[in-house]
């Protein structure tokens, strides 16, 4: 028999993971009870964090928002804030699993499971967020993209949490775009995802452009040579499918049970060419 | 350990493990096999239950998470003898075959109804894309979630 806690504060949590350093921290579960099942994971006892409403919920604090950890998709993507701030992460965690592993999957369960398919992944990437460290003395911040290291490994030590995440509210895009093929369209894996913000001119120019691909790499993937292909330019089909090409550098797709490398390499390409809609004036 | 909620409707105490997963303690400890365990990863839906109304799995939940929630089986749904809307939907419109999905795909009905008291067919079949049906073909399944909304708002008209 495990050891399970459910602390319901900060300080509970903290003397729990003193008395049990070695305990697997989870909030949802939908990720680690499939993993222990599997096998591919043993941890002498369980912490839940589903109970720590100081890491629930969405805070708006001026020029920022901060994401609890233990927050739901399905609170987050009904969240005003983040809907009207951060379109791209909705987009994205709406898409997420189904419709009860969005009820219990957590925004910070997904970072920290840094799966190269973790849905919110992407959207996090282009939204330049920066992930809030806790420990019983204190607290750091660090982007993201340092925080996740390789495929299942994060930057986080033991007696370390994930307490949430920072998002700036106004980054000035209007267009936010997140897409994701799989074998259908609830509960399977990305085969690749890519999500996308651009601020474009009235004229439809691109003035700034961020975008990330899941899936096809160790961890999230961007390329700053697609990013600045686009800037100046109209979309078009043209314009897409020759910054493509500046994806092949980037990306490093690998052959598994889901999908081949090579075509993880076609649509990966083939999903920036969706943005082409947005310049047609079809929205989403 | 002791664990204290509430199992449709009624506060209950039970004495469990508390790594015991929450499909086990309904079916094994508390005799209620209504709640089906078919993937038990999180993929199929048949061990759905509502907690705090929400639909959640229960292959994935462990029995010291029950500790205050209020827990809804498909034992619970019906008043009595009478059939909750979706239940008596699902049997007019054949949308039952082995019956092994139904709880699961009955109790995600109620949630998503719940939600959204007027779904398209789409917003149907996004509700319950994380319940699996290997023998309907889904068509009759929606076709009574369609019907028991339509029921269940006459009912709050009326």
């Amino acid at each position: 028999m495990r050891q399970v806690s459910l602390p319901r504060t900060l300080g509970e949590l903290w003397a729990v993971l003193q008395r049990q350093p070695h305990s697997a921290v989870y909030a949802g579960g939908t990720d680690l009870f499939v993993k222990i099942r599997d096998g591919q994971l043993n941890p002498e006892s369980l912490v839940c964090l589903e109970r720590l409403t100081e890491l629930q919920g969405v805070q708006d604090n001026g020029d920022e928002l901060f994401i609890g950890a233990a927050t739901t998709h399905s609170k987050l993507i009904v969240a005003e804030s983040v809907r009207e701030h951060l379109r791209v992460l909705v987009k994205a965690a709406s898409v997420l699993g189904s419709p009860p592993i969005r009820h219990m999957g957590t925004i910070g369960g997904n970072i920290v499971t840094a799966s190269p398919a973790g849905d919110t992944l992407p959207a996090l990437y282009v939204l330049s967020a920066e992930v809030e460290i806790r420990h019983c003395e204190g607290s750091k911040r660090i982007p993201i993209n340092e925080f996740i290291i390789g495929p299942g490994t994060v930057d986080l030590a033991k007696g370390e949490i994930l307490a949430g995440v920072w998002l700036r509210k106004h980054q000035g895009w209007n267009l936010s775009h997140y897409e994701k093929i799989g074998r259908r369209k609830a509960q399977a894996c990305a085969i690749a995802s890519m999500a996308a913000v651009l601020e474009l001119t009235e004229t439809g120019k691109v003035k700034r452009a961020r975008l990330a691909w899941g899936s096809v790499g160790p961890t999230v993937i961007t390329s700053e040579g697609v990013e600045n292909a686009l800037i100046g330019e109209q979309l078009s089909l043209e314009v897409l499918k020759n910054a493509g090409t500046m994806l092949d550098k980037a990306i490093s797709p690998i052959y598994d049970i889901r999908a081949g490398a090579d075509y993880r390499r076609m649509v990966s390409k083939a999903m920036l060419l969706r943005l082409n809609d947005y310049a047609c004036g079809t929205t989403y | 350990m002791k664990i204290a909620f509430r199992l449709n409707g009624k506060q209950i105490h039970i004495d469990a493990a508390p790594d015991r997963r929450v499909v086990d303690v309904l079916r094994e400890d508390l005799g209620m096999t209504g709640t089906k365990e078919s993937c038990a990863a999180g993929d199929c839906g048949a061990c759905t239950i509502l907690v705090d109304g929400e639909s959640r799995l229960s292959c994935l939940m462990l029995a010291v998470q029950l500790e205050d929630r209020d827990i809804t089986t498909i034992e619970g749904i019906a008043e009595g003898e009478q059939l909750h809307p979706v239940q008596n939907a699902f049997v007019e419109h054949g949308a039952v075959q082995c019956g092994f999905c139904t709880p699961g795909m009955v109790l995600a009905s109620v949630d998503l109804l719940n939600r959204n008291s007027a779904p398209s067919r789409d917003q149907i079949r996004e509700g319950l894309s994380g319940n699996l049906c290997r023998c309907t073909g889904y068509q009759m399944i929606v076709d009574a979630v369609e019907a028991a909304a339509e029921e269940l708002r006459d009912r709050q008209e009326s």
